[in-house]
């Protein structure tokens, strides 16, 4: 069954049309990069989706029902966000904080579920944070931080998981390691996922679809090999990129100012 | 662990105020004043002044540090206390106002209590109208109507005579002397601290942001207005038993963040616990220190309380909590 579908989405901020008629299906299983320039309603769309912001028209459908039917716990274990800013947090401790993230699972009140340790443990080490797990948050650094929070998401574990630049901070390794791991749980696990960022290359390695924004209500939606093309590319960003195949069927892009 | 050292220290400061006073008792006495017959005099120091004085410092002491955690959770905003809405202020004019017509003790309480209502009504009502719940619209209206209740203090302090402004200074400063808890304030400590428990795995969550907390499961505008509500009344039954007594609200959460209790499972028992022993110690003070003239516990715990958070600023800048 369809994971998520959008019919008819229009998203308006501030009376401006970012998002116009969307008709979106994301199956099971599918990575979806999410591309565009600044205020091209990357974030808004991923808000709308999990229910942080109304649409102005159309529809959500979550595995066939309609999103505006679900709330609280219910939602809260199909649909995941990360959020570009990070965490505003009180501090707490590492653990604690991705603890967090088993909240809409059944939580006995007093004591933590074996189960809950069990995912939350196996969330940090996916990101390398196991040995961090009693640290405070507040002296975390940008890169641990943001780590921890995709932790808190993986122990979230929804059915569809939004990424507004999971990216940020990440080294390369992590950037390529982390997030390939987290993919492959993502759809080995028969979710899927969205993550917006503005590295197209990252994109292109870790994702199979991608909704490309270009501005004004307009996008392209489609597997990686027909959106990630020179002509589009270079329509979208407002600048000149170039496609270089680099064998294996594997692409890098290149910018140019002119 | 924190939880059973914060029992014991309960149980000390109840012991030290039980046996601290003019008459000075011992150990010895108070275990046998209960077989020491009706007509003994520890029997009735005991039970007629020092138990339901200590007994009402200690529910004032633990409603406010609970009304404190739950002011600092909602306005995300370290430096809350259970007055910075405005509670306090209505509930003193009320309190004031009975004070100036010469009213008995029973029409002081109804009135501070209604002045506390009317205050919390006031502020939710106005911070709601029209908008969006907003922590920035609660947070300035409370402080506007805090302001306005202000004037009134002062209008009805100038205008008064001597003898009753002495009361009335009494009563803002924050004093047990008169103290007797009823059973209300019991029943709200005891569902206060209940529902605490039963929340406190949202509120943890809730610290996070509102954003977060909302894709997290929590119905964050439900929440919000639940936890304005419980804290109004919280402080509000507080301020009716002893007046506007400050620095425990503010204080006692942070000590306990200090402490290792930053998850609300712990925070909120562990609040409750060194409110009410502290209120329990400070009361002892303020009643032996000038013997037989009796301060204003509230004098006493902004005495300990300046100094200890100063050094908590101190602490949290080198090491953070």
């Amino acid at each position: 069954m369809t994971l998520l579908q959008t019919r008819n989405l229009d998203i308006l901020v501030a009376r401006r049309r970012l998002i116009h008629r969307l008709e979106l299906k994301i199956e099971p299983g599918t990575s979806w990069a999410l591309l565009g320039r600044n205020g091209t309603g990357k974030t808004s769309l991923l808000h709308t989706l999990a229910k942080l912001l109304p649409a102005a028209a159309g529809e959500i459908y979550l595995e066939g029902e309609n999103l505006a039917t679900l709330s609280g716990k219910p939602l809260a274990r199909r649909i995941g966000l990360l959020f570009q800013q990070g965490l505003p947090a009180m501090p707490k401790t590492v653990f604690e904080t991705a603890m967090l993230g088993r909240y809409p699972h059944h939580q006995s009140m007093w004591k933590d579920n074996r189960e809950d340790i069990e995912v939350v443990e196996n969330a940090l080490r996916e990101f390398d944070l196991m040995h961090l797990s009693a640290r405070s948050t507040d002296t975390l650094s940008g890169g641990e931080a943001q780590r921890l929070a995709l932790a808190q998401l993986m122990a979230q574990a929804p059915a569809l998981y939004l990424l507004d630049e999971p990216s940020n901070h990440l080294d390369l390794a992590h950037q390529l390691k982390g997030l390939q791991r987290l993919k492959a749980k993502v759809t080995g696990h028969r979710s899927a996922l969205v993550m917006a960022s503005h590295d197209i290359n990252l994109v292109s390695q870790m994702c199979d679809h991608v909704l490309l924004l270009m501005g004004g209500g307009k996008y392209l939606a489609g597997p990686v090999s027909e959106i990630l093309q020179e002509d589009h590319l270079s329509e979208a960003f407002g600048c000149r990129i170039r496609r270089i195949e680099s064998g294996k069927g594997e692409a890098v892009f290149f910018f140019h100012s002119a | 662990m924190l939880l059973l050292l914060l029992t014991l220290l309960a149980i000390a400061s109840v012991l030290f105020s039980l046996l601290s006073g003019s008459v000075t008792l011992s150990l010895h006495d108070l275990l046998n004043a209960p077989f020491a017959g009706e007509k003994s005099l520890q029997l009735q120091i005991i039970r007629e002044i020092r138990l339901p004085r200590t007994v009402a410092a200690f529910l004032v002491g633990g409603l406010l540090s609970l009304s404190g955690v739950i002011m600092q959770i909602l306005l995300r905003n370290p430096l809350a206390d259970p007055f910075i809405l405005g509670v306090s202020g209505g509930a003193a004019v009320g309190a004031l106002t009975a004070i100036f017509l010469g009213s008995s003790v029973f029409w002081l309480y109804q009135s501070a209590f209604g002045g506390a209502l009317l205050s919390i009504l006031l502020v939710f009502t106005l911070a709601n109208a029209g908008k969006r719940w907003s922590v920035t619209r609660l947070l300035l209206t409370g402080v506007v109507i805090s302001a306005g209740w202000g004037a009134l203090i002062n209008l009805l302090l100038t205008t008064s005579s001597e003898n009753t402004v002495q009361s009335m200074l009494f009563w803002l400063m924050g004093d047990l002397s008169q103290s007797r808890a009823s059973w209300h304030s019991y029943a709200l400590l005891l569902a206060g601290l209940g529902g605490g428990l039963a929340l406190s795995r949202a509120l943890n969550v809730l610290t996070q942001g509102d954003q977060n907390a909302q894709t997290l499961g929590v119905n964050v505008e439900a929440l919000r207005i639940t936890l304005y509500l419980a804290a109004s009344v919280l402080t509000a039954s507080a301020v009716v038993i002893a007046g506007s007594v400050g620095f425990v609200g503010l204080i006692v959460p942070h000590a306990i963040r200090m402490l290792g209790g930053r998850d609300h499972r712990y925070l909120i028992p562990g609040a409750i616990l060194l409110g009410g022993s502290f209120l329990v110690f400070a009361d002892s003070l303020a009643r032996t220190v000038l013997a037989p003239q009796q301060l204003p516990v509230g004098v006493v715990t902004a005495l300990i309380g300046v100094p200890s958070f100063i050094l908590i600023l101190r602490n949290s800048a080198t090491q953070s909590p």
